[in-house]
């Protein structure tokens, strides 16, 4: 994978993240995509529905989950960003995968 | 002039918490004192089982059962004031996949039924209405009700917050080095890091600590840690239901193997997360990870709710249960050393069994007959056996 800053032009192309274009840079994150674009709630908590987003940043603290693609519980710092990723806040614990 | 406490408790885990709140609610004068921090040992490494299904009729049994009825109340009495101690009454399933497991199974519930458990065998269908998400092809089992889980973190620190304001003095990271004793041998207090203790009753509550305490405290108890590992999930939406777990975990808890054994205990907690337990190794306080016994946990796991496979684990943590060779705490006042208490040995019991030896060691420091023989829990019973081939070492 070529760092974000690879080449002069940057590939670029857009997930959908709410029903709305982000941009991505080729390389970055599903984190690293919306930090860039100012989001910083990746979820809402089980309880009380309090906003969560990246924290530590290396997949240890399970606080940036978003669901991708339709999965929910994926850590949003981990996942690298793909043309035509989908995206939604999470809210709760979502569903279990079977 | 120094203090004189009533009784000087050593170690904050929630045997040492129960203590201290059953002796300051009689109104006993109480000093705690803690080597490490709040939730430091056993207690914070645990699952927070208060289980009757997973002992056999006897002595342990009869404390089981009392301690389930007063968990219930003294959850009730902290309950608002000193936050939830997120006590469940979920209940036990205990689940075995062949029909020799189960008839064997079906053997135990019967003599613990004539013990004063109550039991509901469960059939193969029967098994999939109380858990939905359970494996398919399993033989049967037993269900439980009185099983319950609580959350020991928030238990423990609920006890001695409710023990300091009945007036106990709780120090954290005081370590106790030595006993102090009059010319006639009776106790009269301990020596810590920060200077002397004055108490009339001292109770070694130490945990998987305490054989190494016991020592210099001039009252040696053969108490050596058996550690175990358990792996937390993310938070998923409701899956399990009961704390289910797999006959041969008592197999595995009536062992004296110091090998690696594993047995499955699956459950959920109210945050989501799914505790999947139990290994048991007597290997010292060896805290080096062991991936060999995370993945028989997960493999068990996996094989009793199929879902899990998918699910991604949040973390693995392990910790020290309090060993007793002969498989009973060691409970009451040592004949060896008038006015020391012990309150340890209760393995991976210690969360169940805490709200009864508190109450037992509250009315043995105020010299009330106990509600129980503590016979049986005898901390000087061991000497005997001392050069056998069981000591556990």
């Amino acid at each position: 994978m070529p760092p974000p800053d690879a080449g002069t032009a940057p590939a670029g192309f857009t997930i959908t993240v709410d029903g709305e274009p982000v941009p991505v840079r080729a390389g970055q994150t599903v984190a690293g995509a919306l930090l860039a674009a100012g989001r910083r709630t990746t979820r809402f908590t089980r309880f009380g529905e309090r906003p969560r987003g990246v924290f530590c940043g290396i997949g240890v603290c399970f606080d940036c989950l978003v669901t991708h693609n339709g999965v929910p519980g994926v850590r949003a710092c981990l996942e690298p960003a793909a043309p035509g990723d989908t995206v939604r806040t999470q809210h709760g614990a979502g569903e279990v995968r079977t | 002039m120094a203090r004189v406490f009533d009784v000087a408790i050593v170690g904050a885990g929630i045997v040492g918490a129960a203590c201290a709140y059953a002796c300051a609610r009689r109104g006993l004068s109480v000093v705690v004192l803690e080597r490490a921090g709040l939730l430091a040992g056993a207690t914070g490494s645990g699952e927070g089982n208060l289980l009757v299904s997973d002992k056999l009729p006897g002595p342990e049994l009869e404390l089981a059962l009392l301690s389930n009825a007063l968990w219930r109340r003294w959850a009730a009495e902290l309950a608002g004031r000193y936050g939830d101690l997120e006590l469940e009454p979920k209940g036990g399933l205990v689940v075995t996949a062949t029909a020799a497991g189960l008839a064997r199974l079906r053997a135990t519930a019967d003599d613990q039924a004539a013990a004063g458990v109550r039991v509901e065998p469960v059939d193969a269908d029967g098994l999939r209405e109380h858990e939905p998400a359970i494996a398919p092809g399993l033989a049967g089992g037993v269900r439980y009700p009185q099983d319950m889980q609580l959350m020991p973190a928030r238990a423990a620190v609920a006890l001695l917050a409710a023990a300091r304001d009945r007036g106990a003095d709780v120090r954290l990271r005081t370590e106790v080095t030595a006993l102090r004793r009059d010319a006639t041998g009776a106790v009269t207090g301990v020596e810590t890091g920060a200077g002397p203790v004055t108490a009339r009753r001292v109770v070694n509550a130490a945990g998987a600590w305490a054989g190494e305490l016991a020592g210099p405290l001039g009252a040696a108890v053969p108490v050596t840690p058996r550690r175990g590992f358990i792996l937390v999930t993310e938070p998923i939406p409701p899956l399990v239901r009961h704390k289910v777990y797999s006959a041969d975990y008592l197999e595995n808890v009536a062992s004296d193997d110091a090998g690696l054994q594993n047995s499955t205990v699956v459950e959920g907690t109210p945050a989501g997360t799914i505790l999947i337990g139990a290994t048991r190794e007597l290997v010292g306080f060896d805290r080096r990870p062991n991936p060999e016994a995370v993945r028989r946990l997960a493999r068990g796991a996996v094989r009793l709710f199929p879902a899990l496979a998918r699910v991604r684990l949040l973390r693995v943590y392990h910790g020290f249960r309090p060993f007793s060779p002969d498989h009973l705490p060691v409970l009451g006042p040592d004949p060896r050393a008038p006015g020391l208490v012990h309150a340890h040995g209760h393995e991976g019991a210690g969360i169940g069994l805490a709200p009864v030896t508190g109450h037992l060691v509250a009315q043995v420091v105020t010299g009330e007959a106990p509600d129980v023989d503590l016979r049986p829990f005898d901390p000087s019973r061991f000497a005997v056996a001392e050069g056998s081939s069981r000591a556990a070492a």
